[in-house]
């Protein structure tokens, strides 16, 4: 369980990027965090892996606090996709890349290389392990910071803005992948993300609001309040735009109409 | 004619020495001056933004020709033109904003290509001013453009070009990591300017709802070659868009439920959930 408890931070201005936010993610849970560009999504990302730290609260892993001398064991538990690929990457290539994640978490050398040939295959990556990540496209950095992440193993991963650059087909594939992770492996997921269908699949969700956690819960909860979506500039995911949308009009009479929207909405 | 490939080929150099990636194969594509707003499509890695960048003579091709305006971009680095008028010409987003900006802060930034191509400082600072509003980052002006959130680098790079009024319009992801009001007032923002001033807009999206309500034309690359450059009903119509790794438009998504599922025949000629509203009300009052 990871507990996040009166956290405050700013960056030396005047401005609290996070002010006062407390929450909480149990094993095995999905967690989604949405907000404005700014609100401070990232920044908790950041304190969650103990690169910045918090000025006032503690952010504690099964009871126990993220402090200098816990950091270590903790970041072996924790794996990140950070919103900007290049912030990721530290080898000259593809392969020494992943490889210098697993040598930290002391995988045994004669196990690398059958890791990270399984995961960059999962992402498509396989053929690019030579390469210098800085020469790739922006959806292929992508792609191989994911394949690095999950070739770790961590209990948790935490993904920021991890598929805005991928194609639509790779989104689905690593959405699934994600699902994955989450039922079959029972790792704890935190998701930062713009996409809606994707914070829709998500067990819980906490919107942020310049600093402020203005609202947590479950999605199908989150995303019948408008208005506070709205103050947030969210929005609802398409599915369920549709079914607001439509029953404002005289269109929800038309009973026949409505019941496919929700049944189409419950295929999402 | 705007900007014009000739039997482009684009060739990074590979690891090993005779090595290399081809990024772009046998080019040839034309692109109007004016009133054009094209989405450049594709998977991961399959040439858009190495295409997009010769839009802007960042890169020369290692083969063919790159004809932008009047200025025709060789193989041959020493036969090429200074690029101070294409530049002007051409403003260009990247994917990665946080390599566009450089200033010390985000005012000096927008400001800086307004200086360059001859604006005086107070001409420059009002326009810089007036596109900060436009996008809602005038609360940002004085910060770095290094301590900012995603969303905000990527508005403040946009700035930097709209500051200056160039003819065409190149953007990289323009909505990638901006939330989704951030995402649909700027693109709201590129329709009213392309409807009103006529400039052609080029951008390279993966949002397939994006390109299906704005987009006239659309170029699909498949590793490394135009593999369909037309009109995006076409497009969805077929079985191209997943030959090509696209899924549909939401919207087209929800037409296909609703016409299997309830018989209705509801047509592709549908770009938005208003749209198809209007035609599920077409529908209910006929049936
Ligand atoms: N390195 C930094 N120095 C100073 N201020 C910063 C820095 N990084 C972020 N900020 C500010 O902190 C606030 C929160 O930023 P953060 O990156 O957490 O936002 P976000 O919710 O992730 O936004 P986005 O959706 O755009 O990625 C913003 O106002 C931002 O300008
Ligand atoms: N500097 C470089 N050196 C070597 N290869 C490169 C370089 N830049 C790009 N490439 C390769 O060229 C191909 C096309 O890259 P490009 O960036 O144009 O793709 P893209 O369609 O924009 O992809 P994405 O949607 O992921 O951004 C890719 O295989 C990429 O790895
Ligand atoms: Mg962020
Ligand atoms: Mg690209």
């Amino acid at each position: 369980m990871i507990e996040f408890k009166n956290v405050k931070f700013s960056y030396n201005t005047k401005d609290r990027a996070v002010k006062d936010v407390s929450f909480s993610v149990a094993d095995h849970e999905w967690l989604s965090i949405i907000g404005h560009n700014g609100s401070g999504k990232s920044t908790i990302a950041k304190l969650l892996v103990g690169l910045i730290e918090p000025q006032a609260g503690e952010i504690l892993y099964d009871g126990v606090k993220l402090e200098e001398k816990t950091i270590n064991d903790i970041r072996h538990k924790v794996g990140i996709v950070f919103q900007n690929p290049d912030n990721q990457f530290v080898g000259y290539n593809v392969l020494y890349d992943i490889a210098f994640g697993l040598e930290n978490k002391q995988v045994p050398r004669s196990e690398m290389l059958e890791l990270i040939h399984k995961y960059t295959k999962l992402v498509d990556m396989e053929e690019y392990l030579s390469r210098e990540p800085e020469t790739l496209s922006g959806g292929q950095k992508q792609r191989v910071a994911i394949a690095g992440i999950l070739a770790m193993n961590c209990d948790i991963v935490i993904l920021d803005e991890a598929t805005s650059m991928l194609d639509p087909e790779g989104t689905e594939e690593i959405i699934a992948l994600i699902e994955e992770l989450h039922t079959k492996y029972n790792k704890t997921i935190i998701t930062i993300t713009h996409d809606l269908n994707l914070a829709l699949k998500s067990d819980h969700i906490l919107v942020m609001k310049e600093g402020h956690l203005i609202k947590e819960g479950k999605p199908e909860d989150i995303f019948e309040e408008r208005d506070i979506l709205l103050s947030s500039n969210l929005d609802m995911p398409f599915s369920l735009k549709a079914i607001y949308e439509v029953s404002k009009t005289e269109l929800n009479n038309n009973k026949e109409l409505m019941d496919a929207l929700w049944e189409y909405r419950s295929k999402m | 004619m705007g900007i014009s490939f000739k039997n482009v080929d684009h060739y990074y150099p590979g690891v090993k020495r005779k090595e290399y990636t081809i990024a772009l194969e046998n080019i040839n594509l034309d692109i109007n001056e004016k009133n054009e707003f094209i989405a450049i499509v594709g998977k991961t890695g399959s040439g858009k933004s190495t295409l997009m960048q010769h839009m802007n003579a960042l890169m020369l091709p290692t083969k063919g020709t790159v004809q932008i305006f009047d200025d025709i971009i060789t193989p041959k680095k020493n036969k090429n033109p200074k690029l101070k008028s294409v530049r002007k010409r051409v403003g260009f987003v990247f994917q990665f904003p946080e390599y566009q900006l450089f200033e010390e802060t985000v005012l000096k930034d927008i400001m800086f290509a307004p200086l360059n191509f001859g604006f005086t400082k107070e001409e420059a600072e009002a326009k810089a001013k007036e596109v900060a509003k436009l996008l809602g980052i005038e609360k940002i002006l004085n910060k770095s453009p290094f301590n900012l959130s995603g969303g905000q680098m990527r508005k403040a790079a946009i700035a930097g070009i709209l500051s200056y009024d160039p003819d065409i319009l190149l953007l990289d992801e323009p909505t990638r990591g901006l939330d989704p009001k951030g995402a649909k007032d700027i693109m709201e923002l590129f329709y009213n300017i392309h409807k009103q001033t006529g400039k052609t807009i080029i951008l390279i999206t993966h949002d397939m709802d994006i390109v299906y309500q704005y987009a006239t034309r659309v170029v699909v690359l498949n590793e490394s070659y135009i593999n369909y450059d037309g009109n995006k009903e076409d497009l969805f119509k077929t079985n191209l868009y997943n030959e090509n790794h696209l899924v549909k438009p939401n919207v087209l998504q929800l037409i296909d439920y609703l016409n299997e599922k309830l018989g209705y025949s509801i047509d592709y000629n549908t770009y938005t959930l208003e749209d198809l509203i209007e035609k599920l009300k077409e529908v209910s009052n006929n049936g």
